[in-house]
Formats: structure tokens, C-alpha cells, sequence
């Protein structure tokens, strides 16, 4: 299994290698789909050239990435091409080993509930065989090295790629079982960027599934081992706060980066919800509808932590994807990440029920975006409702996309246990309706 | 005891008498017109009127003015402003055609503070002046806030006498959309001594004053020094405005002017107030090729000054000598050029400067300084001030600067970054500029979208980048002699000389006009339902999936409207649903 992967990687590095060299990297670099204010690369050479001049980084209102990040440019700034092929590359064989040691422990699950009987009988083409799940490692991890969204990404050299890396290590340590690890590269995922501490409850979830400790409010194992994970993350993270005060001996980086994230003032348009929504909002509500956008993106993590407390994996998909659909400043590179795991639902397929407009709908619109963006920018026989309306195209479609997995899965699970060929009491074919 | 009585009496007397002996402080007014032809042709007028109040206005109590307006007075004692410059100009200076300028202005209003060091809050008092100025000069100088107001460390240093200079205690700001009219000449008339009735004022006509190349208006309030040994500080306000009158248009294609043609007045008398009237009309190319002009009525002086590297001649119009009227009530100054000027004299001045926007699109853009050192052997350094709103953003890693194709390092770099909708950028440079070159001097931006309700009402009209700000020492090819500033005319006193090897020159570039991207102003509630119904379907969608569960569907009895089809199909023959 090695072999392919290899292959893989060297084809993907050939691609960025080339297109590095090509002159579409200046272009697809100023494509606002693809850098943001927040991980834009020219804004990291910016910060940078500001640190030479004796400024601080954080004094004027371009900069917005953490310390860690002028820590690792500063020495690396020359080889920046190189280190983000090798980002890419991290993530992809950390994702390929965390699915990999998923899909055994998905297998082992399957055994143990089809010795307990808790399947019904006639689901036997819905049970996953190893044969199926052998090349689902591999597929991930080209999923994410060969899809254009990452390749575009890495290209323009945005740090997007490096918050994926750290999610990716974060995914494969939780996987693995080592609690400190996931709770370290939880917290850097966390400082990075802040939403990913939605991630903390899925990767709570399985952490307990995996020590065989039930959830339950009731119970003291439970307790205590939630208490001592929050306590690794909250220190890592406590670390990894004071180390970056010790940079510029300031605290100018939180309001800079966290306060920028949570108050969205710079209305730069991109492929979210937000820029539009603020550039047309009355003065008044501005405060209001910023709180009810940055509760939306955490509001979703108990529901979904109730109804899918057997099935974390699935959990932290779903949440990544909300992440990615409504944080600030999204990108292409953080729909590449949870896009990196749909083969892992391939098994989903036949339960999907709009798949194919979804996908027609995700790919028109991607190529949209760059042509009404000319046309409002450069050419101006466009406005900026034309990219907005693609925005919102492109946003439903995603949410659709998550939705119907969603559904696939919740269709799965139920077939699984009430049988795939449901008959009425007088014996014709059923119709399953969620009510 | 009587003898004591007239001892304290005497003593009282004493005390009264060297009391009254300084009397009220004494203050003079001085008012010149300089005429000047312009190399391309045009026509200029500088006017200055000059108060100089021999008071120290910060510690004495005053409660009289004579010359000095109260308006101003109150205002530099409440805010213990040290020096004050405001200006109002419409149009351009053309450095390349017209020379090197006197005062040369930014286009919109301008204006720079520099407060005493005893002001706690310096932009508490900063924000106060410019609305008490507004008020005063009828110009929409409220509209100055921190998102135009910028600290400079290097440029604007004091014109008048000062001892500390902590740039902090300095406020620079301009307004390049500020438009000047008759409104703004009114009030700035009304300080004047004489108002608009005697002397050189009555020649302050609006209607022919805004049919010009060039308006502009300043008020200049700084400390001085009372005599040589500077011991004591005077006040000083200088009025001043420049016109440029385009000769081609009021002379009827000829380049003969007169002051009747230019103003459609004459002077009749000076002003009563004033201790010394002039006009000094610039004849320097008479001197240079015999009779090529000829000035009526003759003149009864001439003076001659070393102006800005320049031996320059001038014929003298002292309102006040009682023979200037004898002929005639009033004195129209007239020159007629003997011979058509085919070939101008077209000095290039030594330093001149202009700044374009370059790209295209709505996203991202260039701004480039061009400067011009047309000196043939010496370099000198010029200090480069740029304020950007915050709504362009600057990229200093692009800051590029060359000379003669070569990369040219600024030995100072002063840059502070902008805040957005707080401060703006802040870039000022001290650059050496080689003998007879070109610098080039580029900066790439990123253009911001806005809120909507941060646009004009006039969006697509652009949004105006204040003008750069050049101040430098230029030697001078010929040696200056530092003159008394109380006995040479006031247009050679603006700026304090420090030796006579170099003159100091601060020249403004264009504003410019850069278009930003602009969102559909009529779709707050559209898009408010949009994107709220994009959220209202991840809500919806996830609140079904995760409160609800897969049943298998039973047949229901069917409602009303099912029976009623029914019925309707039994009568028609169809089978029932």
C-alpha cells in the first residue's frame, strides 16, 4: 500500500512543482476564493517586511496570522515553496494513517455487533468487507493531495494548507488513542484559527468509545476523563499562548488575530457568507448579526454530539464541514480538507438522493467564481451581486452536500437494524419517511 | 507722619508710572502684492498681509485686539496652539511650467498644528480647533478626524521659534475634496484690519478671483522673535493668497496685464493701518534683454532680492509714499511686453515632482512618485511624506524606489501602518536624490470594500488620496545673503533660512482619484433574506435530521380532500386513490 501512495505523492508534488513555475502562480496567488485576509501569503511577507522595519506586525490591520507562523517564516521564508509541498504531503499521509487505523477499528465495531446480533438478517450487502475498505486509505489521501482546490492552494502559498496539517495530525492522534498528542495538536489547530474547538467534543466521543468508557452524565469514569482531556487542551493551549507573548512581548496578537476572526471587519469578499452580508448591514444590527454568525458556527456541536454520540468520526466530518462552510473567511483549502474524507462514506452511495446535481451545482459554481469576479472587478459590466449570488449557489450546495450524507448515514444506520427490505403489515414495499 | 504719606504717595507714583510706561503691547501691519510673470505665461499674485503683535498671548491675560483678530487670538490662548497653518486651495500648482511656487498649497484644505508642550491632550484639542476653524472659515474642516490625521516625525518641523520639538505635539491633516469658494474669501477678508475697504484688499474681488488657474488661501499664525536678541516672542499672522491669472484669457491673447484687466479694480489709497503697503512687480526679464517689458506707471524704487536661487529684479509701488497718487486717483499697474515672447524662457525648476495611480481593475493598484533633480552637479536629500487612507491598503514590502535604473535605499524610513477605520498609513522617507535625475518611487496597494454606508452619495466619482508632500533644502546656485526680516519684503521671509547656500522648497504633489469596489446600494433587505434563508437551510435541514427519526410510513385513512377525490372519481369511473 505503500507504493501507490508514494506514486501519489510524487505526482502531486510534480503538479505544484510545475505550476510553482508556470506564470498562472501570480494569478491564482490574487484569487480571493483561494487567499483571505487571514492566510493570505502576501500578508505573511507583509508582517514580515513590517518586523525589518522595526514595526510590529500587529500595529497595523494587515497582518492576522499568529506569532507561530512569523516564528516559522522567519527562517523558512526562502524555501516557502518547499514547505508547503511538504504540508501537503504531511497531511496526506496523516490522513491516510488515520483512515487506515479507522477502518480497523471500523471492521472490529462491525464483527462485534454481528456476533451480538444486532443487525437484521437481510443486510448482508450493507455489511463493509475488507476487500472494499482496502483502498479507502489511499483514495483519502489522493483526495486530498490531487483535488484542485488544494493544488490551487498550495500554489498561492496560503497558510490555509499549514491549518490543515495541524487538523490532519490532530485527526490521526485522536485516532491512534494517544489523548496528549490530540490535545496538544488540538490546541495549535485552536490557536490557529479558533473554530476548531468545535473539534473538541468529537474527538472527546471517540477518545471515551475507544477506553470503553460509556457516556454517561451520570458516571464518574466519564467525568474524569473528560476533565483530564479538557485540562491537557486547555494548558497546551495556555503553552502555546504565553510562548507566542514572548515573541513580541505583546499581547497585541490576540485582538489582532482572534478579535479580527470574531468581529470580521475587513469585508474583502470571498466564497463566505459573511463579506456581503456586513457590507449591506445597518450600523446598528452590526454587533447583533456578528454575535448570531459566530454562535452558528458553534451552535451546531451538542446537537450533533447528542445524536451522534456512537458514531464520532462521522460527527467530526460533519463539523468540520460546518466549519469550513461558515467561518469567516473561508477558502477553497478548508473545503478541500473535509472534502478529503468522502470516500470514507463511499459506502454511502446508494442512499444518496441528490448527489449528482450537488456535484454539478459544487463544480459550475467553482468555475464561476473567477469569471463574475472578472466581470465585476476588471471588466465592470458586472456588480457585485453577480459573485455574491455564486457565493450563496455555492454555500447551499455545500450544505446540501453535508446534509445528504448526513441522511445517507442516519438511512444506513437504520436499515442496518431494522432490516433492508421493509415490508408493510400487508406485505408491500415500504416507504421510510423521517418524521 | 506727612513725610511718610508722601514717601508711599511717591512711591505709588513711581510704580504707576513705570507701570503705564509699557502701555498696551504694540502691533503693525504690513501688506504686499507681488506680481509675477510665470515662465509659461500666466500671471501671478501673491498677496500677504502681515500682523506682528509684540504680546506674549499665552501668559498675559489679553482682552484687547486692534489688528490682531480676536477670533484668532482666543483661539491660540484656549488651545495653546505654538503654530498654526491652515490653508484653502483650488487647483494646481504646474511646477514644471509655472517655477518653483512661494507657498505652495495641496489642493482641498490643509491643515498643521503644532501645539505647546503644556497640552495634556493634544488630539482632544486637535479635534476642537479644527471645528472652531470650520466655523470660522465657513469650509468643512469637521470633517477632519483621526482617519485623516497623521503625526509626521521628519516633515513640518516649526516655522517660527521653538524649543522643543516633540513631533508629537504636531497635527497634520488635509482634505483633498474640500472645495473653495466665496464662502471661505469672506470670512478670511473679514481678518483683515482694513477689511476689504482700503489698501490692497479692495483688489480681493470673488468673482475674479475664482476666474483663476490657481486659488489659494492660507492663514499662518507663529511665534517670532521680537528684535535680535530674540529675548522676548512676537505673534505673527501672515494672510496670505495666490492667484494665477491666465493671461491668454483676460488679455485677449496677448500677454500684456494690467491690474484693472486682472481684478476689474484699482488701488486708491493704502490701508490707514498699515506701516508698509508695496507691490512689487517681478521685472527680472527686463534686466535680462533691454526693453523687452515696460511697466506704467514708472516705478519710483526698484529692489533687487536673491529669491529662491534667483537674482531677481523688482519695481517698487510704496502705497504709502504721497507721490504715487499725484497723477492720478488710482494706480493700475500695467505691463506691456515690447516684443511677442517667442521663445520662453522655460527654466525648469530645480526640483519638481508628480505622482500617478497605475493597474487596472478594481482590486489592486500602483501609486508612483516621480521626483526630478534638474540640478546639474549637486544632490541633496528630500524628505517624502504619503498619507494613504486606510482603505487602500499599502504593501511596504513593494515599496520599490530607483534612480538612473539603480535601486536607491532611503537612509530614513518612517512607516506606520493603518488602522482600518482608525488612522491612516503613514510613510515618510528621506531619499538622495543624485544631481540631474529622476527617482521613481512605487507602492502597491490593495483596494477595500467598504461598508455601504461608508460611501458617498457619489461613489463612482472615486475616493481622493491627499497629496504627497515634498520638503527639501535646494542649493541655491547663486549666494543668498540672510536678510533683516523686518526690512526685506515679506515674500522673501516665509520660510526661516538657516545660510545662504540653499533654500528651503516644500512642494506638494497631485491628489489623486482612485475608484473602489462599490456594493449594490439598493440590496440591504434583499441581501439581509438571502443570506439568512442560505443559514435558515443548514438550520433546517440538520434540525430534521437530528430531531427526527425514520418511521416506516403507514398508510394513512386519508384525509378530507382525499375522500372528496374520491367520490369525484367513483363518479367518474376511475379507481380510487
Amino acid at each position: 500500500m505503500a507504493a501507490p501512495l508514494v506514486l501519489g505523492i510524487v505526482v502531486a508534488v510534480t503538479v505544484r512543482a510545475v505550476l510553482y513555475r508556470s506564470s498562472l502562480a501570480g494569478f491564482i496567488s490574487e484569487r480571493v476564493e483561494v487567499a483571505s485576509p487571514l492566510n493570505a501569503w502576501k500578508r505573511v511577507v507583509e508582517g514580515l517586511a513590517l518586523l525589518d522595519l522595526g514595526v510590529s506586525p500587529y500595529s497595523g490591520d494587515v497582518f492576522h496570522e499568529t506569532p507561530l507562523i512569523i516564528y516559522l517564516f522567519h527562517f523558512l521564508i526562502e524555501y516557502s515553496e518547499l514547505v508547503f509541498m511538504i504540508t501537503d504531503v504531511l497531511t496526506a499521509v496523516a490522513l491516510y494513517l488515520a483512515v487506515q487505523d479507522f477502518n480497523k477499528v471500523v471492521f472490529k465495531k462491525q464483527k462485534l455487533l454481528m456476533e451480538l446480533d444486532r443487525y437484521a438478517s437481510d443486510v448482508a450487502e450493507l455489511i463493509r468487507t475488507p476487500m472494499e475498505m482496502h483502498y479507502i486509505p489511499l483514495k483519502v489521501a489522493l483526495f486530498y493531495l490531487l483535488n484542485p482546490y488544494t493544488v490551487m492552494s498550495c500554489v498561492a502559498k496560503s497558510t490555509c494548507a499549514i491549518n490543515n496539517t495541524v487538523i490532519a495530525f490532530f485527526i490521526l492522534a485522536t485516532i491512534k488513542g494517544s489523548t496528549l498528542l490530540s490535545a496538544i495538536f488540538l490546541a495549535l489547530a485552536t490557536y490557529q484559527s479558533l473554530y476548531p474547538l468545535t473539534l473538541f467534543a468529537p474527538a472527546l466521543l471517540y477518545l471515551l468509545q475507544r477506553e470503553f468508557i460509556p457516556v454517561k452524565l451520570k458516571s464518574k469514569g466519564f467525568w474524569l476523563y473528560t476533565t483530564q482531556y479538557a485540562a491537557l487542551y486547555l494548558c497546551s493551549l495556555v503553552v502555546i499562548v504565553c510562548l507566542s507573548f514572548f515573541l513580541l512581548n505583546s499581547w497585541d496578537f490576540i485582538p489582532s488575530v482572534y478579535g479580527f476572526i470574531l468581529s470580521v471587519p475587513d469585508l474583502t469578499p470571498n466564497i463566505g457568507l459573511f463579506w456581503y452580508f456586513f457590507a449591506e448591514m445597518f450600523e446598528h444590527f452590526s454587533l447583533f448579526f456578528v454575535c448570531v454568525f459566530q454562535i452558528n458556527v458553534f451552535f451546531y456541536t451538542i446537537p450533533l454530539a447528542v445524536k451522534l454520540k456512537e458514531h464520532p468520526i462521522f460527527f467530526l466530518f460533519v463539523q468540520l464541514a460546518i466549519i469550513s462552510i461558515f467561518k469567516s473567511y473561508p477558502t477553497v483549502g478548508d473545503v478541500a480538507l473535509y472534502m478529503a474524507f468522502l470516500p470514507l462514506w463511499s459506502h454511502l452511495y446508494r442512499f444518496l438522493r441528490n448527489i449528482f446535481i450537488l456535484s454539478c451545482v459544487l463544480i459550475v459554481c467553482s468555475l464561476l467564481f473567477p469569471v463574475l469576479w472578472h466581470l465585476w472587478i476588471y471588466a465592470g459590466s458586472a456588480n457585485s451581486n453577480f459573485y455574491y449570488a455564486i457565493t450563496l449557489t455555492f454555500n447551499v450546495g455545500q450544505i446540501l452536500l453535508i446534509s445528504d450524507y448526513f441522511y445517507a448515514f442516519l438511512r444506513r444506520e437504520y436499515y442496518l437494524t431494522h432490516g433492508l427490505y421493509l415490508t408493510r403489515k400487508d406485505g408491500t414495499e415500504a416507504m421510510l419517511v423521517l418524521k | 507722619m506727612a513725610g511718610a504719606v508722601a514717601a508711599v504717595l511717591g512711591l505709588l507714583l513711581l510704580l504707576g508710572s513705570a507701570g503705564g510706561s509699557t502701555g498696551p503691547p504694540r502691533d503693525s501691519l504690513r501688506e504686499e502684492l507681488l506680481l509675477s510673470p510665470l515662465p509659461s505665461g500666466d500671471l501671478a499674485a501673491t498677496f500677504q498681509f502681515r500682523a506682528r503683535w509684540d504680546s506674549e498671548l499665552h501668559r498675559e491675560g489679553v482682552s484687547h485686539y486692534r489688528l490682531f483678530p480676536k477670533a484668532l487670538g482666543q483661539l491660540i490662548s484656549k488651545f495653546l496652539v505654538r503654530e498654526l497653518h491652515l490653508s484653502l486651495t483650488q487647483g494646481f500648482w504646474r511646477t514644471r511650467t509655472w517655477g518653483q511656487p512661494y507657498l505652495q498649497a495641496p489642493a482641498g484644505a490643509e491643515l498643521w498644528v503644532w501645539f505647546q508642550d503644556s497640552v495634556t491632550d493634544v488630539d482632544k484639542a486637535w479635534k476642537e480647533l479644527s471645528n472652531i476653524l470650520s466655523g470660522i472659515f465657513c469650509a468643512s474642516l469637521n470633517f477632519i478626524d483621526s482617519t485623516n490625521t497623521v503625526t509626521p516625525t521628519a516633515s513640518f518641523k516649526p516655522l517660527g521659534l521653538a524649543n522643543v520639538t516633540d513631533h508629537h505635539l504636531l497635527r497634520y491633516a488635509v482634505l483633498p475634496r474640500e472645495v473653495v469658494c466665496t464662502e471661505n474669501l469672506t470670512p478670511w477678508k473679514k481678518l483683515l484690519p482694513c477689511g476689504s475697504k482700503a489698501g490692497l484688499a479692495v483688489l480681493l474681488k470673488a468673482e475674479r478671483l475664482f476666474h483663476t488657474s490657481y486659488h489659494s488661501q492660507a492663514v499662518h499664525i507663529r511665534p517670532i522673535c521680537r528684535d535680535a536678541s530674540c529675548q522676548s516672542v512676537s505673534w505673527e499672522l501672515r494672510q496670505t493668497l495666490t492667484v494665477v491669472f491666465d493671461t491668454f484669457s483676460i488679455g485677449q491673447g496677448k500677454r500684456d496685464w494690467s491690474l484693472f484687466k486682472m481684478f476689474s479694480r484699482t488701488v486708491t489709497e493704502a490701508c490707514p493701518l498699515a506701516s508698509e503697503s508695496k507691490i512689487y512687480v517681478d521685472i527680472s526679464s527686463k534686466t535680462q534683454e533691454n526693453e523687452l517689458l515696460e511697466v506704467t506707471p514708472l516705478p519710483l524704487s526698484m529692489h533687487e532680492a536673491s529669491v529662491q536661487g534667483d537674482r531677481r529684479t523688482y519695481a517698487v509701488y510704496d502705497l504709502l509714499s504721497p507721490s504715487l497718487f499725484n497723477v492720478s486717483r488710482s494706480l493700475n499697474v500695467q505691463l506691456k511686453w515690447k516684443r511677442p515672447q517667442d521663445s520662453l524662457d522655460l527654466s525648469t525648476p530645480v526640483l519638481h515632482a508628480q505622482r500617478y495611480v497605475s493597474g487596472y481593475g478594481l482590486q489592486t493598484g500602483e501609486i508612483s512618485t516621480l521626483i526630478y533633480n534638474t540640478h546639474p552637479y549637486r544632490a541633496f536629500p528630500v524628505i517624502l511624506l504619503e498619507t494613504v487612507p486606510w482603505y487602500l491598503r499599502l504593501y511596504v514590502h513593494t515599496l520599490v524606489i530607483t534612480t538612473k535604473g539603480k535601486e536607491n535605499k532611503p537612509s530614513y524610513i518612517h512607516y506606520q501602518p493603518a488602522q482600518d477605520r482608525r488612522r491612516p498609513h503613514l510613510l515618510e522617507m528621506l531619499i538622495q536624490l543624485p544631481a540631474n535625475s529622476v527617482t521613481k518611487i512605487t507602492i502597491q496597494f490593495e483596494r477595500a470594500l467598504l461598508k455601504w454606508t461608508e460611501y458617498t452619495p457619489d461613489p463612482n466619482h472615486g475616493f481622493y488620496v491627499s497629496p504627497s508632500v515634498l520638503s527639501a533644502l535646494v542649493p541655491s546656485v547663486i549666494a543668498m545673503k540672510a536678510e533683516d526680516a523686518e526690512q526685506s519684503p515679506l515674500f522673501t521671509s516665509l520660510f526661516p533660512s538657516s545660510d545662504g547656500s540653499s533654500y528651503f522648497v516644500r512642494l506638494y504633489t497631485e491628489p489623486l482619484l482612485v475608484n473602489l469596489p462599490t456594493p449594490d446600494f439598493s440590496m440591504p433587505y434583499n441581501v439581509i433574506c438571502l443570506t439568512c434563508t442560505v443559514v435558515a437551510v443548514c438550520y433546517g435541514s440538520f434540525y430534521n435530521l437530528l430531531t427526527r427519526t425514520f418511521h416506516v410510513e403507514e398508510p394513512s385513512r386519508g384525509g378530507l380532500a382525499k375522500r372528496l377525490a374520491n367520490i369525484i372519481r367513483k363518479v367518474r369511473g376511475v379507481p380510487p386513490l
